[in-house]
């Protein structure tokens, strides 16, 4: 008797699976009047055996659509089983897995039917149900549809505590030719309803306390990388574009599966670029959390980034006149630029060298990557080099040193004979 | 050489440690062994000192820590003390000291080493508490009681309570500790400790025996093929899954139920 409704969330999971979107931080909902459900700093409730974190139940609403868009599984002209949920569906759901801790919250996307706006009015009808009738304060990711109308994308943003429209392509080209019926131009229009009613509500909201919450998680995207193309420069050029103009909290990156014979893209089988995604989110955190600047990493001189290293120790290797840095006097914005010190550790680095030149072995205990930092910086009790090493010189080094997550054998080592 | 020290017994709980540290200044120790009543087993010559755990004592040696360390290091050195390892109580005691022994802000002073083993043990217990924040799967009662068995590393059900409370406000609740056998119970207005007896521990951990929602099956069923559906198999990586989900807690997950 269970056989209706498995079968709808099995194709409407998997058509789903594809937004790699998971996140469920940023937002403070309360849980108010005895209700269910708050939001928080996000929860990764369990994760699937491809690794990827599971918070939110991300399901489509339906996977009938009137788009063929190449890279997508749900095109019109695929053949594969669709299925649609009730709004009732959705809600129930939701709430008995949120009720069970199973997830943090609901990711809702949508095939398109019949037009944008009758697609977004049944979402929209989901998380009002949810919100106003189950009195539940746990996390919305809502899908913003392509052509749908702004009252109803604003309504929306009233109940949602993400919203997201997927840039698909990181170039405008790179879209035309696989979904020649969509825009990046449609997704600018989109985000910046967004952007301006945020803005609009917050700063209500300083003058009158009561004035609701607007997409309080902030917006996000995603691009397909490696269907098309375009370089890295490409594509994280931008993402800092969409980052500074839509105040985006997230830019997604995934690497395309491939689901079809379409010639225009990588074959069926053939591997998905995952050391590459893994370099591009690297990258990613750099801009936002490092302080780096994307053409520090990525110009015309280097389009494309170094498969074997990460973003920062390529970065470092580029720049060897800035090291090394001294841990005891350097400026905290220089301190979390060295390969092997991140954010944690340097800010404990600021606070605790107030009390006395810090040694070595206080470093290792704090949690820096030691082996791989040594080159680049000194501190009370480093060993004094005649010579430093070269930059290819400890490329060579520190590669030796390093087990790579992708590597499965060793390098092959050279033989004399 | 530590059997020189002197030898204080305390009862093992937190208020007990912070009596602990009241006596030994008064006492003028400022090195000490630390040993728990139910643990020490005396030597022949060697004297000790009870601690009687003092409410009263222990809070002047909290206000104490308060005024001179940030409210994140107070909760820091609260959440160390539910690591239970074996030498965290003498790491909280000799931090403590250090902190009456120096002007304040040398909380922050992370190249000593009782400053560092606090706040890296106080992040060991705050994943734990966060795994269980995710890993709790709540099972529906015939009588509308959502009750889980958890298993953690360390002893964070007090710490979780409030999140649940929190969150879960509309529901009574228990989540149960199999291993320090008790649990905390939300009954809609408060939120208690109890412990149960073995045969009802019993009754929970076979679940046969307790009478289930007649729902409940079906949402197992569904999170079960959800937990599949989402999965992308072309990217198969079973060793980060395993680094995310350790198999020790594979057991209380209702995704990984046979998967063992």
């Amino acid at each position: 008797m269970y056989e209706r409704i498995r079968e709808k969330l099995s194709i409407l999971a998997d058509a789903a699976k594809y937004d790699v979107s998971c996140s469920s931080s940023g937002s403070d909902r309360k849980n108010t009047g005895k209700g269910i459900g708050d939001t928080g700093s996000g929860i990764c409730h369990t994760y699937t055996e491809d690794g990827r974190c599971v918070s939110l139940l991300k399901i489509l609403l339906t996977n009938f659509c009137i788009y063929d868009c190449a890279f997508c599984v749900s095109r019109r002209s695929n053949d594969i089983r669709r299925a649609a949920f009730t709004v009732e569906e959705v809600v129930s759901l939701t709430m008995n897995f949120y009720r069970r801790n199973y997830i943090e919250g609901l990711f809702l996307s949508s095939g398109i039917f019949k037009d944008a706006d009758y697609t977004m009015e049944r979402m929209l009808r989901i998380v009002k149900k949810l919100r106003l009738e189950e009195n539940y304060n746990g996390y919305i990711h809502l899908k913003t549809i392509p052509g749908a109308s702004e009252a109803l994308v604003t309504e929306a943003g009233l109940y949602a505590d993400r919203m997201s429209i997927n840039l698909e392509m990181p170039t405008e080209q790179g879209l035309q030719l696989l979904a020649p019926e969509k825009s990046h131009e449609e997704v600018k229009r989109e985000l910046a309803v967004i952007r301006d009613q945020a803005v609009a509500y917050n700063s209500e909201r300083k003058l009158i306390k009561t004035t609701p919450k607007f997409v309080p998680a902030g917006q996000s995207t995603q691009m397909v990388i490696g269907a098309t193309p375009e370089s890295d420069k490409d594509i994280m050029h931008t993402a800092h574009t969409f980052y500074k103009q839509y105040a985006l909290k997230r830019v997604y990156y995934s690497g395309y599966i491939p689901i079809s014979n379409d010639s225009r893209m990588p074959a069926v089988g053939t591997q998905p670029p995952l050391i590459r995604e893994n370099r591009l989110y690297q990258t990613d955190w750099l801009m936002r959390f490092y302080d780096f600047d994307v053409t520090e990493l990525l110009n015309d001189e280097h389009p494309n980034l170094d498969m074997d290293m990460d973003p920062k120790l390529t970065w470092a290797l580029r720049n060897p006149h800035i090291f090394p840095v001294d841990i005891n006097t350097a400026d905290y914005k220089l301190i979390i630029r060295v390969p092997g010190i991140g954010i944690r550790s340097a800010q404990k680095i600021i606070v605790a060298r107030k009390f006395g030149k810090l040694h070595i072995h206080q470093l290792k205990k704090m949690g820096i990557a030691y082996n791989r930092a040594q080159y680049f910086i000194r501190c009370a009790d480093s060993p004094f080099l005649l010579r430093e090493p070269e930059p290819s010189q400890l490329k060579t080094l520190l590669l030796r040193q390093s087990t790579s997550k992708y590597r499965t054998a060793p390098p092959e080592q050279l033989t004399l004979f | 050489m530590l059997t020189d020290l002197p030898v204080y017994v305390f009862d093992g709980t937190f208020y007990g440690l912070l009596t602990a540290v009241f006596e030994s200044y008064e006492r003028k120790h400022s090195i000490v062994q630390l040993s728990t009543t139910d643990s020490y087993t005396p030597e022949f010559f060697s004297g000790h000192t009870t601690i009687h755990t003092d409410r009263a004592k222990a809070l002047r040696v909290w206000k104490g820590l308060q005024r001179k360390i940030t409210p994140a290091h107070m909760q820091q050195f609260y959440r160390a003390f539910f690591s239970e390892l074996p030498a965290v109580h003498l790491s909280m005691f000799r931090y403590a000291h250090y902190i009456f022994d120096h002007p304040a802000g040398y909380d922050g002073n992370y190249g000593h080493e009782d400053v560092l083993t606090i706040a890296q043990t106080a992040q060991r217990v705050h994943r734990e508490k966060h795994r269980m924040e995710a890993f709790v799967r709540f099972k529906k009662s015939g009588n509308g009681l959502f009750f889980a068995v958890v298993n953690p590393d360390y002893n964070v059900l007090p710490l979780i309570g409030r999140h649940f409370r929190n969150r879960y406000a509309d529901q009574p609740w228990l989540i149960y500790d199999e291993r320090r056998k008790y649990g905390i119970h939300y009954d809609l207005h408060t939120l208690h400790e109890v412990t149960i007896d073995f045969t009802k521990e019993q009754a929970i951990a076979e679940q046969g025996t307790v009478i289930i929602d007649a729902q409940e099956e079906l949402y197992t069923l569904l999170w079960k093929d959800y937990f599949k559906s989402t999965n992308i198999a072309e990217r198969r990586n079973m060793k980060l899954h395993i680094q995310h989900v350790p198999k020790r807690y594979w057991r209380y997950l209702t995704e990984k139920e046979g998967k063992l």
